[in-house]
């Protein structure tokens, strides 16, 4: 009776989870469908997760006539490489100095770090920052400096360094390392799972920003791939509202990408993050149980 | 060593906070930051703001979605969490977590794409099983839905996994010994898990209060690009953020938008200080300061 009882429970919970299961993974399976349709058959027929018609001419048109798409790729690749290079060394080396009793004023510089968490000057200010005084509007510097610090990061390292025994420190100067040698080669290899973790949460925040690009870029040879995608469907939604209302608009409609081109640029764009998600996902929950160790 | 990373936060946080004299300036390029003229009288850039309805709409749509969402997120998510640990399969539960985790590193963009697909009037996969011709993008009732589901279904795995995260610190002698004492699967969890991850649970909660008004963890995002920034939809989907974003973007008030943007900042800097009051009477070891 028990057993019974307890298969039933089991099964259900199975039920509620392969439920689930399809209503995360379909929706993206119904993108890339699109993306493998006939052009014609999606007019006619409309989106459909199984192609009625297979075909393979959107990447094709993505791939060799649409350069703006390859160099989206490229520009937004550099950005998370080194952005998320960058972001790391800085931060960690921040992290490093406050967790060294040597730097007497950590506990000050710690609140320094702390503080801009409960406040922050907004939206604007940044913007009239980076491009008025700093004149970094339409430069690739402004997509990577924007994610440069972070203040939940660096807790986040110090905690973890703070782990790292301090006679282990103190034997590598007796050897002879200076501190930045000790850093590179001791503590930083050490670190290999919170810097992993870190540095990917990182990269996913860079490669899926649009907004930075949106604001500073205008140059159309900076955009990377998610303002490309963002201003793709914009540009659809706009011309579609108003089509009818000029030659010209129906012009620029026959230009833009056709349906299954825009979905295939947006599965290009989804592809990296696919490709390494066992990777993500082995040291999300690591991430996680490093942020959540409090001092 | 540390300067290269101090020197970024001086910059990227401290420098803005100088410009929040911009709110209280009628501010024109030629002159700049520094050399505009004050506004007379000095609040008038607050004024515009808070006198029109917009002040109301987008304070009450930014309350009402973190609210929303956060009661839904965390419910889910917990109920997830505990169903997922009691799971035996390993291979079952590794696969079912990991595509509950997918939509978490999907761009808010991207989304906006999948949601095209799905509610496209014409060609939308909806409208076709519903049979039905619904132009969703032009009516803000269904965005009460939509944005909160479309955030749930985003964040659900994120906040599961976290959750798991908390369930797995449990000792398990607790659970032997009830099990040993006779209680079932719902005493178990009603008894042993739910009090042991009350306190991650509270930290969460008083978190993401903290957050209401900082772009919702930047997912304010959502609010912009789901509804494809239509103007129709306003009404239902323009929270705080979005609202200072087009300010800047498309209107180019600076000091309408700064004001704006330290509306914002001053409620969210009440927001964490009382979370973090009630945070400190409930979990005094979690409390930030």
């Amino acid at each position: 009776m028990k057993t019974k009882k307890l298969n039933g429970w089991y099964l259900s919970v199975h039920i509620v989870f392969v439920l689930l299961t399809l209503a995360c993974v379909l929706p993206l399976l119904l993108v890339i469908g699109i993306s493998f349709t006939d052009e014609k058959s999606l007019l006619m027929e409309g989106y459909h997760l199984i192609p009625r018609k297979f075909s393979l001419s959107a990447y094709e048109y993505v791939f060799t006539g649409a350069a703006s798409v390859a160099r989206a790729y490229g520009v937004t690749v550099f950005v998370t490489v080194a952005g998320t290079f960058l972001h790391l060394l800085f931060m960690s080396m921040l992290a490093y100095g406050l967790t060294r009793e040597e730097v007497t004023a950590r506990n000050k510089l710690a609140l320094f770090v702390y503080i801009p968490v409960l406040f922050n000057g907004g939206l604007v200010p940044t913007y009239m920052l980076l491009t008025k005084y700093l004149h970094l509007k339409d430069t690739i510097f402004v997509l990577i400096i924007v994610y440069m610090a972070s203040a939940t990061n660096v807790l986040i390292m110090k905690n973890f360094f703070r782990t790292i025994p301090v006679s282990l420190l103190e034997s590598a100067r007796i050897d002879g390392s200076g501190e930045i040698r000790t850093f590179f080669k001791i503590v930083l290899p050490l670190s290999k799972p919170s810097l992993a973790s870190i540095g990917l949460f990182t990269a996913i925040a860079y490669w899926n920003d649009w907004m930075t690009c949106s604001l500073y870029i205008e140059n159309p040879k900076l955009q990377t791939l998610q303002y490309l995608l963002q201003s793709l469907m914009n540009n659809i939604q706009y011309l579609m509202q108003n089509a009818g209302a000029s030659k010209s608009m129906q012009n620029a409609i026959a230009d833009l990408p056709n349906e299954g081109a825009r979905m295939a640029t947006c599965v290009l764009a989804v592809g990296p993050i696919i490709f390494l998600y066992p990777l993500l996902q082995k040291y999300f929950a690591s991430g996680l149980t490093i942020g959540a160790v409090k001092e | 060593m540390m300067a290269p990373g101090l020197f970024m936060i001086a910059l990227l946080f401290y420098a803005p906070m100088v410009g929040i004299i911009l709110a209280f300036k009628d501010f024109n390029p030629v002159d700049g930051i520094f050399k505009s003229p004050w506004m007379d009288p000095w609040y008038k850039n607050f004024e515009f703001f808070f006198k029109s309805d917009t002040v109301k709409t987008v304070t009450f749509n930014t309350l009402f979605y973190n609210m929303l969402e956060l009661v839904l997120v965390t419910v889910c998510a917990m109920a997830l969490a505990i169903l997922l640990n009691e799971l035996k399969g390993k291979v079952s539960s590794t696969i079912y977590k990991g595509a509950i985790l997918l939509p978490t590193f999907l761009s808010w963009i991207v989304i906006q794409y999948i949601l095209f697909s799905l509610l496209s009037v014409d060609r939308g996969i909806v409208n076709h099983v519903l049979g039905q011709e619904i132009y969703w993008y032009s009516e803000p009732k269904y965005w009460r839905f939509i944005m909160p589901l479309a955030y749930v279904w985003k964040n659900i795995g994120y906040y599961s996994v976290l959750y798991m995260a908390a369930i797995a610190g449990i000792n398990t002698d607790y659970f032997e010994a009830a099990q040993l004492d006779g209680a079932g699967k719902w005493q178990q969890i009603k008894n042993i898990t739910l009090p042991l991850i009350r306190p991650a649970m509270i930290v969460l909660i008083l978190l993401w209060v903290g957050k209401f008004f900082n772009g919702g963890f930047g997912d304010w995002n959502a609010f912009y690009t789901l509804p494809n920034n239509s103007g129709a939809l306003y009404q239902a989907t323009d929270v705080i953020d979005t609202y200072v974003y087009r300010a800047l973007k498309s209107l180019g008030d600076y000091g309408m938008s700064t004001a704006a943007g330290l509306y914002q900042s001053v409620v969210g800097f009440i927001l964490i200080l009382a979370s973090n009051l009630v945070i400190k009477k409930i979990e005094p070891d979690s409390a930030l300061f």
